[in-house]
């Protein structure tokens, strides 16, 4: 069999041989769709075997699928490309693993907010109204009202106030780690101490800030700038850890071209390093204003409830989104009924995301506008 | 030229966020202000500051509503951080009142003199609501207990709906064989203090744990957070039992306790009997309405098991506008009126007659200083 | 300070000639320094603050601590129990996060990359308290049957001993909870590195005629490596100190080694849960719990400094 094998093409050079030996060393097109195909359908049976799900029936087969195809690929085309085949499966697997749960938690916010995401809620507070209202609501003799639009206006405050604080201490802290520090003691310590600060809890965070301003202006001092100091202990570590990262990794090329030109050094910091890691940046900070937007525990010390609306975050108390989202599920305005006060929580839950949906697009045009022409994708 | 394009879309949706945000309203009802006046009496204004006990935060919200309806020129507002930040901001002068699940004790009750003038602070049992004891048994909407098996079935001697222990006291029943899961909370809770303060004084044989606000640990099962939190987890679990304030249970089944020689349903007027038939507590001030309960009472038609959730204000006040305001909304929380928003909002026991007399009575006695 | 700093950069020629442009610097390089001192400013403040309030609870005697045992047997539990739940989630979320980022950079379709990245930063918006709803509602009721399985099957390993919580509300599902809320956090700052690589690495690995793993082993892990790190530990903060979603999904209860049944509680959720009522002697105690947190939280941050101190010299970044 070898014999003939290997002196066929000597005796008779047909092309058809040729062409096998080309391709002698890549697994047919059909190969891994068919180690697919066996996978689920082994994995069916299998299932069956233990006590047939859904769920069982998804992981015998990926599983399977891993192992069989790595070695089909190993076998035909060698253990290297088997490893590279192997990833890739793993990746596309991670992949739908992730993304399952997430679309899980998309899904249901979609299904339980978008019922009571209406005008009412989007344009009017919780003021006047009370668990009458939505017993009413549920007896059907009228709309169920009252909205969020109060939390909107605190957590767009609370965050701009944290955001305007947090943003340029962290973004300087990160410069003076990666351009002026040098390894010396300091910056070292500061990057520690900042990792450490990620740790702090947020209520914390929050009794701390409480504390602070319990010192200045008296005890069970609340408004909304509390909070936004509170937030801005917390999301001061999130800002310079990223930014750090990113800065780190603008290549020394960049600098020394743009110190060979004579440039300064501010100068070459504002109008390299930082351009060239802008969409790191500022998709860093979109990431830090998503993490402390949700904090719901430091702002029940530092900004107080509000069922009215307050522009001013320097007087008065205020309500945010989380606040409002955590109370409607947990005291319901009416006991008695509680399906409006949930609707209107999935709903101010949406409103939420959207409104991170907007920042992480104003963070995108934001670097694409300071970004090099270069960017990679 | 995308870039710009890009910069278009953006201007547009941040005009459109813009606009969306700046044309909010905050009559969320659709009502003009009532300018109708009750009987609280009008003329007071300003802010009035509140922290406390989550518990009333739905009564609050009725209460704030209309008496801020009868006083266009006064606001009351409230934080549901919990009863024991309210206690605390109140002694330390952080609140002008507050909402409590528990009496001041003697060390905070002296602190509240700092703050609240010779007399200290005293209570007004504001918000009265009986905890039911809630079960989930397809067709079954009420079990007979008294409070030594209510005691045996939460500390886990009692496994199973029909033990005999339930049987004996519910011959008409039929009881299934499903096995008894028990559900508390995992929050500290005024609630739970309750609860457990009548297991102590119906069963102190069963009940050996200490009594506090947290469940004990040794008797840990399934739990939940908040009153919403255990009521979902009860109706989600066939043959599951909990506690839970009576407004908030739905269609669970409960149990009628043994008082003693009947059952007693839980209600509004067996829960004010209740709290009238309580004792004073102590070295307060004259007029403080701060009460222990008769959990072990045998009166008859009296709910054992109820949550009294006070308010909390001081005797003296730095300025005439916090006392006169602090008195209106008082007077307009014991008022029927108040009361009865309480009840249509939070499904709470009004106050009875008696009570009320009482509670104007202490609230007469606030005064300013100097 | 701000001289010392200035005086470390190279001398050049050109900088006598502009005078505004060194005023310039000097301002800029003090900002940044002040910017880092007033991080380690408010630091110090939150830890002094932490410090003050703990101390009433190691100053008291220890029969007026929670479980009457003092404040270790109090404490100790929780430190273990907050460990397991953040373990569980590294262990599922790295290895997951970074397969994601890899997949965003260097495997999806760039008309794929774009969404999927932009849909991940925004589950990281999501609040904790809609998590926490989510994770009883659908996910634990849906691990019940896996519960039940491996209580059955895999009994004989402690941490799956029976019998299996019958609500799914149990540490292992805190874990998974923690795990995808952390996800995003990972493959958002992996992904942002993963896509700095510099290109003539890549494409000399795949020129010798590396295949697309040897590629991304050669060049884009070790480049990325301090990074991921970075992130993980970013996350590790995140899920150490989560407290919302760890109280609605968590039937919490006294420690114990299976994580399938209810039981067992984070520092984090203990005094989320019990604040609102806590004053005196309790409410200092929770401060203690999470001052050890904090201390936590630095133990781990040094752990990790040593591993990357030791890859250091094998980083391709500069």
């Amino acid at each position: 069999m070898f014999n003939t094998a290997s002196s066929a093409p000597v005796a008779t050079p047909s092309s058809g041989a040729r062409k096998a030996r080309l391709t002698s060393n890549q697994r047919p097109k059909w190969l891994v769709p068919a180690v697919g195909v066996a996978s689920i359908v082994v994995g069916a049976a299998l299932s069956a075997l233990v006590g047939f799900n859904v769920a069982l029936w998804a992981v015998f087969a990926a599983v399977l699928f891993l192992v069989a195809a790595t070695l089909a690929v190993s076998l035909v085309e060698g253990p290297r490309n088997g490893a590279d085949s192997l990833v890739t499966y793993l990746v596309y697997t991670a992949f739908v693993l992730a993304v399952v749960p997430l679309i899980s938690v998309i899904w249901t916010v979609l299904a339980n907010g978008l019922p009571g995401l209406n005008a009412n809620l989007l344009l009017t507070s919780m003021n006047g109204v009370t668990g009458a209202t939505d017993n009413a609501a549920v007896a059907g003799e009228a709309p169920v009202l009252g909205g969020a639009y109060h939390a909107i206006v605190g957590t767009v405050s609370i965050t701009f106030w944290a955001t305007l604080m947090s943003v340029p201490i962290g973004l300087l802290t990160a410069i003076y780690l990666v351009e002026y520090s040098k390894g010396a003691w300091l910056g070292r310590s500061i990057t520690f101490f900042v990792d450490v600060m990620t740790g702090i809890p947020s209520i914390v965070a929050g009794l701390f800030a409480a504390a602070l301003f319990g010192l200045l202006f008296g005890p069970s001092t609340r408004f909304g700038f509390v909070a936004a100091v509170a937030l801005t202990v917390l999301m001061i570590p999130t800002v310079v850890k990223n930014t750090e990262e990113m800065l780190k990794i603008v290549p020394n090329e960049l600098r020394e071209a743009s110190y060979a030109l004579g440039v300064r050094k501010w100068r070459t910091i504002t109008k390299v390093v930082i351009p060239t890691a802008i969409s790191g940046i500022a998709s860093g900070v979109t990431l830090a204003i998503a993490r402390v937007i949700g904090e719901t525990a430091p702002l029940l010390v530092t900004a107080g409830f509000a069922t009215s609306i307050n522009w001013n975050s320097f007087s008065g108390w205020m309500t945010t989104l989380p606040t409002y989202i955590y109370y409607q599920i947990l005291t319901p305005t009416s006991p008695t009924n509680p399906d409006p006060s949930l609707q209107r929580a999935w709903a101010a839950a949406l409103i939420l995301i959207v409104i991170v949906m907007l920042l992480n697009l104003i963070a995108r045009l934001v670097a694409r506008a300071f970004a090099p022409k270069t960017a990679g994708r | 030229m995308k870039a710009s394009q890009f910069g278009r879309s953006a201007a547009v949706l941040t005009i459109g966020a813009l606009a969306l945000t700046a044309c909010g309203s905050d009559n969320a009802t659709g009502e003009a202000t009532s300018g109708e006046t009750s009987a609280a009496g009008a003329g007071v204004s300003g802010t009035l500051t509140g922290i406390g006990a989550s518990s009333q935060q739905a009564a609050m919200t009725a209460w704030q509503n209309g008496f801020q309806g009868a006083n266009p020129e006064a606001q009351v507002q409230y934080s549901p951080d919990g009863s024991g930040a309210g206690r605390e901001a109140f002694t330390a002068g952080g609140a002008d009142f507050a909402g409590t699940d528990a009496y001041l004790d003697e060390e905070e009750y002296e602190a509240s003199k700092e703050v609240c003038g010779p007399d200290g602070g005293f209570h007004i049992p504001a918000y009265i609501s009986p905890i039911a004891v809630a079960f989930n048994l397809p067709g079954l909407d009420t079990v007979n207990m008294d409070g030594e098996t209510i005691a045996q079935v939460f500390t886990g001697e009692i496994t199973t709906w029909n033990d005999p222990a339930i049987a004996e006291q519910n011959p008409d029943a039929e009881l299934p064989d499903t096995p008894i899961t028990v559900v508390h909370r995992n929050d500290e809770s005024g609630t739970t203090e309750n609860f457990q303060e009548y297991l102590a004084a119906a069963a102190p044989e069963v009940w050996t744990a200490e009594v506090s606000g947290n469940w004990p640990s040794q008797w840990a099962s399934e739990n939940n957070k908040g009153t919403a939190g255990v009521v979902s987890s009860t109706s989600s679990t066939e043959g599951a039992i909990t506690y839970a304030d009576a407004s908030a249970i739905g269609d669970l089944g409960t149990v009628a306790v043994g008082v003693g020689e009947e059952y007693v349903e839980y209600s509004s007027e067996a829960a004010a009997k209740a709290v009238e038939t309580s004792t004073p507590v102590e070295g307060r001030a004259e007029y403080d309405m701060a009460m222990d309960l008769e959990r072990d009472t045998t009166e008859s038609g009296s709910y054992p098991i109820v949550l009294v959730s006070y308010h909390l204000f001081c005797s003296q006040y730095d300025s005439q506008e916090t006392a006169d305001l602090a008195k209106a909304f008082g007077e307009y929380v014991i008022s029927e009126e108040g009361q009865q928003a309480a009840a249509d909002s939070a499904g709470s026991a009004p106050m009875s007659e008696n009570l009320r007399t009482s509670a104007q009575e202490a609230l007469g006695n606030i005064t300013a200083a100097g | 300070m701000s001289t010392t700093v200035t005086t470390k950069e190279p001398a050049s020629g050109i900088r006598r000639a502009a005078a505004g442009g060194q005023a310039g610097d000097s301002v800029f390089s003090a900002l940044s320094l002040g910017a880092g001192v007033l991080i380690l400013a408010v630091l110090a403040a939150v830890a002094v603050f932490l410090s003050l309030q703990a101390l009433p609870t190691f100053r008291a005697p220890a029969e007026e601590i929670s479980g009457g045992a003092g404040f270790f047997s109090y404490i100790w539990p929780l430190v273990i129990g907050t460990v397991v739940a953040a373990l569980i989630a590294l262990v599922i979320a790295t290895p997951l996060g970074i397969l994601v980022a890899l997949y965003i950079s260097h495997y999806a379709p760039a008309r794929i990359a774009k969404p999927v990245g932009y849909i991940i930063d925004l589950l990281a918006a999501i609040p904790s308290v809609v998590y926490g709803a989510w994770g009883t509602t659908v996910l634990a009721s849906s691990l019940v049957p896996f519960y039940t399985w491996a209580a059955e099957h895999l009994g004989f390993i402690p941490i799956f001993s029976g019998p299996a919580s019958q609500t799914g509300k149990t540490m292992f599902t805190a874990g998974i909870v923690l795990a995808i809320m952390v996800l995003p956090i990972i493959t958002a700052m992996s992904r942002e590195i993963f896509i700095q690589t510099p290109k003539l690495h890549e494409e000399a690995a795949l020129a010798l005629g590396a295949t697309r793993w040897e590629m991304i082993r050669m060049t884009v892990l070790p480049f990325a490596r301090p990074g991921i790190i970075s992130s993980v530990m970013l996350a590790l903060g995140r899920a150490l100190g989560e407290t919302m979603a760890v109280a609605l999904v968590l039937s919490s209860g006294p420690l114990m080694a299976s994580l399938i049944q209810s039981g067992n509680q984070t520092i984090a959720a203990e005094i989320a849960l019990n604040f609102p009522e806590a004053y005196g002697l309790r409410l200092s105690e929770l401060i203690a719990a999470g001052l050890i947190l904090f201390l936590i939280t630095l133990v781990v941050n040094m752990i990790a400094r040593a591993i990357i101190a030791r890859y250091k010299e094998f980083s391709g970044a500069n």
